[in-house]
Parts: C-alpha cells; structure tokens; sequence
C-alpha cells in the first residue's frame, strides 16, 4: 500500500473504522444488557436453559448475508441500515455470552453458594459478591469470543449499505483492486486483534486465585 | 437456662415424599453443645438445615427461644447463626481477611471495623493475622480453612451455631488440634451449638448432649455420660461399632510389647 494510497483514503479508512467500531461497540453493549441477565436467570432456571441456548444456538448459525437479508424487510429495523446491522450482530453475540454466563454461574461449587446463603447474605450481596465475581472470567471469555466474532462479521454490515470497514472490502472485490480489500481487512483484522488482547487482559485481571 | 432451640414434632418428606424426618422432638439448652450422630442418610444434616430454614419441614415447628423460626426475617435468622461445613465454602476470590469479614461488609460495617474483627478472630481461630490475612483460600491446609471457616461463623457474633461434620475431612492429628481449639472456644463463647458429627469420640468429646438419628427417627437425645452406659440395643451397637478397632488390635500390640 503506497503512501499516496494512505493519503488519499487515510481519512477515509479512519472514518469507517471508527462507524466498524461503533457498530460492533453498540451490538456488544446490547448483547451484553441481554445475554448477562438471561444466562443469570437460566441458571436459576435451568430447565429453561435447553431451549433458550438452542435458540440461540440456531441464531448463530444462519449465515451472516441471509441474516441481513432477512432483517431488511421489516418495519422500523430494515428502515435504517446501522439499525439491521446492529441488531444481527447482537444475534451472534448472544450465545457465547449467554452460554458462558450460564456456565460460569453454574459451575461455582455448590458450598460456596450454601454457605453464602446460609451466613444471611441476601440475593442481590450474593450475587455481586459472590456469584459475579466467580463467573466474571467466564463472561469476559464470553464476552471476546463474540466481541472477535462480531468485528468480523460486520464487514459483512457493508452489504446492506451499513458502513464499516466492509465497505472498502466490497468496493475493493467490485473493483479487483486488492489495495481497497487490504484497506479494508487489515484494521478489521488488527481491531479484532486488539480486541481480543483486551479482553484477554480483563479476563485475566478478574481471574479467581488458584482457579 | 432455657431451652434455645426446640423442635416439636418435626417432620420433612423429600419431593419424592420420603420421610427424612419423623415426629422429632427434643430441645437443646442455651449455651451447651448438642451433637447430632447417625449413619449416613439418617437426616442428620436435613435436621441442621431446618434450624437456619435452608430446609423447611413438612410437619411441626422449631422454636428459637419460644418464637417459631419461621416469625424471624430470614436474613437476621441466619446472622444470628454461623455455619461451618466440611467443605469449608470459603469464598475462593476473597482474601482470608475479607472471607472473615464478608458478613459484617453486607450488614455495612465499616473497613476499618471489618479489618479490626477479622483479624481478632483470626487471632481466637489460632491463625496469626500477621501472616494469615492477605493469604487466599488455597494457600492453605485444610485444617487452616477449616479455623478461617470457623472465625467467618463467628464474625456477626451470633448466638447459635450450626456445625455439619465440621472437621470430617481432616486427618487425626489435625481434627485432634481442632477438637481442642474448639472444646475451648465453645466452653469460652457459650454459643448454643449443633454439630453434626460421624465421630462418636468427637461427639463426646464436645457436646453436652448426644444426639441419635437413625432412618430420620430420634433414638436418643441423652448426655454423655447416659448415653455410653446405654443398654438400649441401637445405642449400644453405635457405641461398640466405635471400639471395635481397639477389641482387635490390643491383645496384638499386647503381644508385641511383650516381645511374643
């Protein structure tokens, strides 16, 4: 990639990444508010857990292009593109997220929640000071699995006119000019990397001791 | 001194409606030791577990001084009683300190108070808060957990404690110090205590009352004392199935010492 390439769309692929990242930012943020609470009560209500997970389980694997596709008929979510975007992206993070909650919640030795119980602490001390606490590594996990998921996914977003770096990747394959696919996929790749180094980090500041 | 737990006609049948608990009725007085024995599946633990409502019977009631456990609010209830368990439950991402003093943080006590309590429990437990405080659940043996379990039940200086086989994963030398330490911190608090033991020896040792559960039936609630010089056939087959190690060894280390 020349410097006259960069100087031309320097400002252009700077603009995109930011909308790639306020696309996924926005979808992570929402997946979050929905799959943290779900995979809490699902473990509370694990007869529940089979088909909720198998929902989203099947959300995941409807392909990407198609999804967008569906979304774009409907009312109110097709009349905006970033709208489609965001909420198919949400889709595809649900399930690492939910699942991973639900896991982490699970999983935390039985004694610890009946001795939490029983020294009187109430539902909500045991669960930020217990039960979070014990399952944060497996949500952050969760959590950067979707996240790298979803930076990917969204150059797809392009497709339906939502921007983000796909944008440059779909001119560039229109155009058979490889120098636009790179200016698109190398800061896809390279916020997909950051990413995951930052949650990885998280993940591993919260990490329970000897665990 | 009255009595402070009572239990009157207890029963509890599992969702299977298997009867765990059968008409159990006996009280335990302010301030003594009562030691719950019998097999396993004999309702032991179901018992304990009624007292602090993590159980709820199916029939009959406990009263805590009089008042029935089901008037109090739930949460008091349960600060007002320490519960140790085998498994120690100590909360794995909380410092030995903050494990101690996670009872007094959710009542709102202050840092400083927290720290101040930790640490002279830690001190009663016989864990040096110096060198003990900062560690982590699994920088410790098991019969460190267990005292830090220990000093956690204590933090909120409840009347009632409730102990479910306490030292039951420790080896002998270990539960042998433990029963010591605790012998003298329970003749010190005056805590109105159940402990639910395997160990008869321990029970003995312990509790001022013995108590014998046997398929969720009261077969006994006697003292000490009373209860080794039973001739009552269940408690006398309890009691000689806990010497039989030493009717079969003797005459061998006998004859060994003698030089045969």
């Amino acid at each position: 990639m020349s410097a006259d390439f960069l100087a031309r769309h320097g400002s252009e692929i700077a603009r995109l990444t930011l909308e790639h990242l306020w696309l996924t930012g926005a979808a992570m943020l929402l997946a979050t508010a929905i799959a943290v609470p779900a995979g809490v009560w699902l473990a509370r209500s694990p007869r529940w857990a089979k088909p909720v997970i198998g929902l989203a389980n099947v959300l995941q694997t409807i392909p990407s292009l198609a999804m967008f596709g569906f979304l774009l008929p409907l009312p109110w979510l097709g009349e905006r593109a970033a709208r489609i975007a965001i909420f198919a992206l949400c889709a595809y993070a649900l399930l690492p997220i939910l699942r991973n909650t639900y896991a982490g919640i699970r999983g935390i030795d039985r004694s610890i929640i009946e001795v939490a119980c029983a020294l009187g602490l109430t539902d909500a001390q045991r669960f930020f000071k217990v039960e979070l606490p014990l399952a944060a590594p497996f949500i952050l996990a969760g959590l950067r699995t979707a996240t790298v998921t979803c930076i990917g996914i969204a150059t797809i977003a392009a497709a339906v006119g939502a921007g983000g770096l796909g944008e440059l990747i779909f001119r560039g394959v229109a155009s058979v000019d490889n120098r636009l696919v790179l200016a698109g996929a190398i800061p896809a790749a390279l916020l997909a990397l950051a990413a995951d180094a930052a949650l990885g980090l998280l993940e591993r500041w919260f990490k329970v001791p000897a665990s | 001194m009255g009595a402070a737990i009572e239990f009157r006609d207890l029963c509890f049948a599992n969702a299977q409606g298997r009867l765990l608990l059968d008409t159990i009725s006996l009280s335990v007085e302010e301030g003594t030791t009562a030691a719950i024995l019998g097999r396993s599946g004999s309702g032991k633990t179901t018992l304990l577990r009624t007292v602090n409502r993590m159980v709820l019977p199916t029939g009959g009631e406990i009263l805590l001084h009089g008042k029935n456990v089901s008037a109090f609010d739930l949460i008091k209830l349960r600060r007002n009683m320490g519960y140790v368990i085998q498994e120690t439950g100590l909360f794995p991402h909380c410092t030995v300190e903050r494990n101690v003093g996670l009872v007094l943080e959710a009542e709102g006590r202050s840092r400083q108070d927290r720290m101040r309590r930790s640490h002279e429990l830690l001190e009663v437990v016989g864990l040096e808060p110096a060198s003990f405080a900062k560690r982590f659940p699994h920088q410790l043996s098991g019969g460190q957990r267990q005292r830090v379990g220990l000093a956690r039940a204590l933090a909120a200086d409840p009347e009632f404690l409730l102990m479910d086989e306490p030292l039951g994963a420790l080896d002998p030398l270990t539960r042998a110090e433990m029963q010591d330490m605790l012998r003298g911190l329970l003749s010190r608090l005056k805590k109105t205590v159940l402990l639910v033991t395997h160990d008869l020896d321990e029970a003995l040792y312990l509790a001022q009352r013995i108590i014998l559960l046997s398929e969720g039936k009261l077969l006994a609630c006697l003292s000490p004392k009373e209860f080794v010089a039973s001739r009552e056939p269940l408690i006398e087959a309890y009691v000689s199935a806990f010497h039989r190690g030493w009717n079969n060894t003797a005459p061998e280390i006998r004859l060994a010492e003698s030089g045969v």
